[in-house]
């Protein structure tokens, strides 16, 4: 080998440079399947299409859960009890700042609408348990209040709510959202 | 160290084959003539019964692949049929369950010994941090064999364990979609899950063989932590190390049996016998025994980022050990100080344990705060302080000199008979 100071780059350099970025090149374009394989298919995502729930049968007090994209959503009925206690609670100082209001729908206030999955390690808690009637999670001790707001334990958010609109007074259609009202 | 014969093939077929792949004398050399300091105790056999549970785990896992349908609607079933159905199947699934919980005892030991005897110290530590791969391989491994089965515990594990990741700011729910393929733990899961499970022992192997290699490069420590100056300070691996680690892997054999032909549902949990219900997480779950100290320590934080780095944290920072412990003495032994607080971190990874097992209310909660900062504190503040403010007691001068009194064996009865090495 002969010792050329790198002042000037050399046809060398500019094939060993461009050989590399063809190779990083290649070697991207080999992991995009090999790690995009792993992300769910399409069967997984066609099932996951919107599903309507008819709210009839459910009874004051009652909580229901159905599936929807393999996650069980909870419908909570709630009572005026319910809806009282969970507005009664100055919201600013909860670990998750979130007003009862923000949880539900306007005009549909007795009808809490949640991802039925703790925002801990995801175990599905327990209705109408804990110190705040609402839900305990039973893996970490996470509790939960009548809006599906994180009170108490470990975990660090509310229960998630999922996008659903009311399809009518009685029916709400999960995977989808209403048009925003102006 | 000199003295040990070299390998000379005698037989023509060897002396073919020496010229052309030396395999005979690489394994004359590390597994024969290898010289070992003459001090080994028992707790140096964990290596040797570690070699031979992951070798049974092979075995015994290959065959019970043969049987086993990993997809939701057949998992749980196949294995019921693996336990009623196929020829000697419960055996070799109450072998390969409970040779699991085996290896992790054994896993344990040979980590304890490792802290306990300093072997992670100067120039060991290579040698150690492989060994810190291998345990992280090892639960890896261990906990998706335990989703396979498809019980209840085996779905919400699964379940929690992936979610760990969403605690990852920004990027966790991709990921944790990512691992599952799908919006939750379902088939996709326990496909890829199987697949794993049956790589990383080989990659287990891999690491093994590095690691073994680490160690022929350094050689053993010993009780003391002298390093062997002469040759009164060793023995040849065969007879005497290899005789002794046969010796105690039988005995561990004969306590792994008892569980596995008396008791062996006796470590496991009762829920995983029900089929997996995503619709429902069992009142109280709980991981595998061997994970429960670790999983005290994340229930114990009650912030979901800081749990899960706790959780990590504890696991990553014993590769560091080589450096938090600054103490040049190796061995416990000569370390009075740190042998109280060692005993005690043992006594706390202990508790952690038990704590991890019951439920994350009250005092139970509390009790797992204090351990925790032990467990903390021990490696982040007491290692590196002892070093600088311990005196240790003085060393014995070598190995032979500790374990010798006017050239008998302390504790023989009569001199070692004429014409053995001593």
């Amino acid at each position: 080998m002969t010792t050329i100071s790198a002042a000037e780059p050399s046809r060398r350099d500019f094939l060993l440079v461009a050989t590399g970025a063809v190779g990083a090149v290649g070697v991207a374009a080999l992991l995009t399947p090999l790690i995009g394989q792993m992300e769910p298919d399409a069967s997984t995502i066609a099932a996951g299409a919107p599903l309507d729930v008819d709210l009839a049968p459910i009874a004051e007090g009652q909580i229901v859960k159905v599936f929807w994209r393999s996650k069980p959503i909870f419908i909570f009925h709630r009572s005026k009890r319910d809806i009282d206690s969970a507005r009664e609670v100055n919201w600013h100082t909860l670990p998750d700042p979130a007003p009862d209001s923000a949880r539900v729908q306007a005009g549909h206030e007795q009808w809490l609408v949640l991802i039925g999955i703790c925002t801990h390690l995801g175990c599905i808690p327990l209705a109408h348990q804990g110190n705040y009637d609402g839900w305990f999670c039973p893996c970490h001790g996470s509790q939960y209040d009548t809006a599906g707001r994180i009170r108490q334990g470990p975990a660090p958010a509310n229960l998630a709510l999922p996008p659903y609109k009311f399809a009518s007074d009685t029916t709400i259609r999960i995977g989808e959202t209403a048009p925003a009202k102006a | 160290m000199s003295g040990y014969s070299i390998y000379k093939p005698q037989n023509p077929f060897m002396r073919w084959l020496e010229r052309r792949l030396p395999v005979a004398s690489l394994v004359y050399s590390s597994f024969i003539a290898y010289p070992t300091p003459r001090n080994l105790n028992y707790w140096w056999t964990f290596g040797a019964i570690l070699t031979f549970m992951l070798g049974a785990q092979i075995v015994t896992g290959i065959v019970l692949a043969m049987h086993y349908t990993p997809h939701v609607d057949y998992a749980f079933n196949s294995v019921e049929a693996i336990m009623r159905d196929v020829n000697y199947g419960w055996l070799l699934r109450y072998l390969h369950a409970n040779g699991a919980s085996f290896f992790f005892v054994a896993v344990y030991a040979h980590i304890a010994r490792g802290m306990y005897y300093g072997s992670y110290k100067e120039p060991r530590e290579v040698l150690w941090i492989l060994g810190v791969i291998l345990f992280l391989l090892m639960v890896v491994t261990g906990f998706m064999g335990y989703v396979l089965p498809w019980g209840q515990m085996s779905f919400w594990a699964a379940t929690v364990i992936t979610n760990l990741f969403s605690a990852i700011p920004w990027v966790g729910d991709p990921i944790v979609t990512w691992l599952w393929g799908g919006y939750a733990v379902g088939n996709p899961t326990l496909n890829r899950f199987y697949s794993l499970h049956y790589l990383l022992p080989f990659v287990i192997v891999g690491v093994v063989v590095l690691h073994v290699w680490a160690l022929h490069v350094v050689g053993q420590n010993n009780p003391t932590g002298v390093e062997p100056k002469t040759e009164k300070d060793i023995v040849a691996f065969t007879p005497y190390a290899t005789v002794k680690d046969v010796f105690f892997t039988a005995v561990f054999c004969l306590f792994f049996a008892w569980f596995v032909f008396y008791i062996p549902n006796y470590l496991g949990h009762s829920d995983n016998y029900i089929p997996a219900n995503p619709g429902q997480t069992p009142p109280h779950i709980v991981p595998e025994w061997y994970y429960l100290p670790f999983y005290a320590i994340l229930r114990a934080i009650p912030n979901k980022l800081l749990g899960v780095i706790a959780l990590g944290g504890s696991i990553v920072l014993l590769a560091f050990l080589p450096w938090l412990d600054t103490s040049r003495v190796r061995s416990a032994k000569y370390r009075p100080l740190y042998r109280q607080f060692l005993l005690i971190f043992f006594a706390v990874v202990i508790g952690l344990g038990y704590l991890g097992s019951q439920p994350p209310e009250g005092g139970y909660v509390i009790a797992a705060r204090i351990l925790t900062a032990y467990y903390f504190v021990f490696l982040l503040i007491i290692l590196p302080l002892l070093g600088l403010f311990e005196t240790a007691k003085p060393l014995p001068n070598s190995i032979s000199e500790s374990v010798l009194r006017e050239g008998v064996p302390v504790g023989a009865s009569a001199p070692p008979p004429s014409g053995a090495k001593a």
